[in-house]
């Protein structure tokens, strides 16, 4: 675990669709590679929340947090001012030697993109979402295509490409049929982020292994049943 | 006083840096097949702790004798071995491969793991078999889930424990705010954290005066204070667990928090506040200043 524990202010609150961009103080951490991930004291709560890194401008650290339970409810809560612990980066990230990368994103899962999009100078994306509202999140993602349901992003992937993609499991396992090189950022329950707990246990490559140390970045082939 | 990690919250291979930190490492619990576990999801919060039903996942003991125990003992930090089994046998055969490894410095005896079908022989039986299977340290980890844990901790000593890790998790359920199922695949799993600290410290509250024997205290530390009361109700160690995944540096900070907590009743060490619960024990006041011992 090559992490460090911070305490940081929040420097910003703001408020995109239905979702919550958290901007968060950098202070001596490393924002890390994109697609890896920190694990944020969750207000209140017994346990953090793993949530990669959206964006990374100096002195920065954002996070896009859906208020879906109360540990996200808690983050998007928080005001300017406030303090949390930030744990992290944690996992792998992304491979960024792509030679005509294509970001793939669906709904929440859209998070860790804008920070890839910057890293691989703004390629082309396509992002899903379940409503209008919900695609406002499109906006932090230039060069993006947006799907909203019905329609799918797979729909829209044009063949030929180095696929980067995060999103909901049936669209990362639609994406992995489709572009089985991909590379796709999954999500499970985690209680620590740095191996500890061996509660984000997911199937790969046939065995079932800890998401937050193998990934949560991984190959579609791994992962593919 | 040591600070140890429970066991199963913590690999020390994957976190070496938190490892270090400890008194002593205990390793995830060791069966003598591989299991890989129960499937996801294996964890959940709740308001105050988590359940999990991890299932006992581990490489088996062949490879953790030849892989991970020689890796282990470059940490550097004394170790000591959780096994665990479905049958009497299964403990002795596990401490009698254990018994010659000088890289281990005592066996935690997991005779109380909530994630399991298999419902082992009794206590006593257990810790009997394994006494006879190794000259090793003997820990004996029990289940707050009984009647009266203090009888089993007598059991446990008589059978020759050389101590009581107290406690293990207790069956918890955590259902779904929307679907009302389940939030485990199991359905139950073990409840850790906050909510489980008063259950823990009536266990070795108990243990403590019906046996005498070092307990390691452990479920719901998140403070020095906490800590100390643990402490206090008669264990001679703690343990880390759930903290440990919310804050990996919480080795150190209980330490100093407890270190503090020390300076300011004036009690001179922590050891000298183990048992100051019971009854007949010197009472220790919270002061600024250290205050006279009041006799009770």
């Amino acid at each position: 675990m090559m992490a460090e524990r911070e305490r940081s202010q929040i420097v910003a609150v703001e408020t995109i669709g239905p979702y919550t961009l958290l901007r968060v103080r950098r202070g001596f951490l490393d924002p890390g590679i994109p697609g890896q991930f920190f694990m944020l004291e969750a207000p209140g709560r017994p346990l953090p929340r793993p949530m990669s890194v959206c964006l990374a401008p100096p002195g920065e650290l954002g996070f896009l947090i859906d208020p879906i339970g109360a540990g996200t409810r808690a983050l998007c809560a928080l005001q300017p001012g406030d303090e949390l612990s930030l744990l992290g980066p944690l996992g792998n990230g992304y491979d960024l030697e792509v030679e005509r990368p294509l970001l793939v994103g669906g709904g929440i899962g859209i998070a860790p993109l804008p920070f890839l999009s910057k890293a691989l100078g703004h390629p082309p994306a396509i992002l899903g979402f379940r409503s209008d509202r919900h695609a406002e999140a499109a906006e932090l993602v230039p060069n993006a295509e947006v799907v909203v349901e019905p329609r799918f992003v797979t729909e829209a992937m044009p063949p030929g490409h180095d696929v980067l993609a995060c999103g909901p499991e049936a669209m990362l396992a639609a994406v992995a049929r489709l572009e089985p090189g991909a590379q796709l950022a999954w999500e499970a329950p985690m209680a620590c982020g740095y191996g500890a707990c061996y509660g984000c246990a997911v199937e790969i490559g046939g065995e079932l292994k800890r998401l937050c140390v193998e990934g949560p970045v991984l190959a579609a082939e791994a992962v593919a049943a | 006083m040591r600070v140890l990690n429970a066991s199963g919250c913590l690999d020390a291979l994957t976190a070496p840096e938190v490892a270090r930190a400890l008194d002593v490492f205990v390793t995830k619990t060791v069966t003598p097949l591989p299991r890989e576990g129960n499937a996801a999801p294996r964890i959940a919060e709740v308001d105050h702790g988590m359940l999990n039903s991890i299932g006992l996942a581990n490489p088996g003991i062949d490879h953790f004798l030849s892989q991970a125990l020689p890796r282990l003992a470059e940490l550097g930090v004394p170790i000591w071995v959780s096994v665990g089994g479905f049958a009497t046998s299964e403990y002795a055969d596990l401490c009698d491969r254990l018994d010659d490894r000088p890289e281990v410095a005592a066996i935690e005896l997991n005779v109380s793991c909530p994630n399991v079908d298999d419902v082992p022989a009794s206590v006593g039986e257990i810790v009997a078999a394994a006494r006879d299977a190794t000259r090793k340290l003997l820990y004996t980890k029990l289940s707050p889930a009984t009647t009266d844990v203090a009888e089993v901790a007598r059991a446990a000593q008589a059978a020759g424990t050389d101590g009581l890790s107290l406690v293990n998790t207790i069956l918890g359920l955590a259902l779904d705010e929307r679907t009302l199922k389940p939030r485990l695949s199991r359905a139950v799993g073990g409840l850790s954290g906050p909510g489980l600290k008063p259950i823990a410290l009536a266990a070795v509250y108990d243990c403590y005066a019906a046996t005498g024997l070092p307990i390691v205290g452990m479920g719901g530390i998140a403070a020095g204070r906490d800590a100390l009361e643990f402490v206090a109700a008669g264990a001679a160690d703690i343990a880390l667990g759930t903290t440990l995944f919310s804050d990996p540096g919480s080795v150190t900070r209980i330490r100093a928090e407890l270190a503090n907590e020390v300076v300011t009743r004036g009690v001179g060490a922590v050891d000298n506040a183990i048992g100051v619960a019971h009854a007949g024990a010197t009472a220790i006041s919270e002061s600024s200043q250290p205050v006279a011992p009041v006799s009770v």
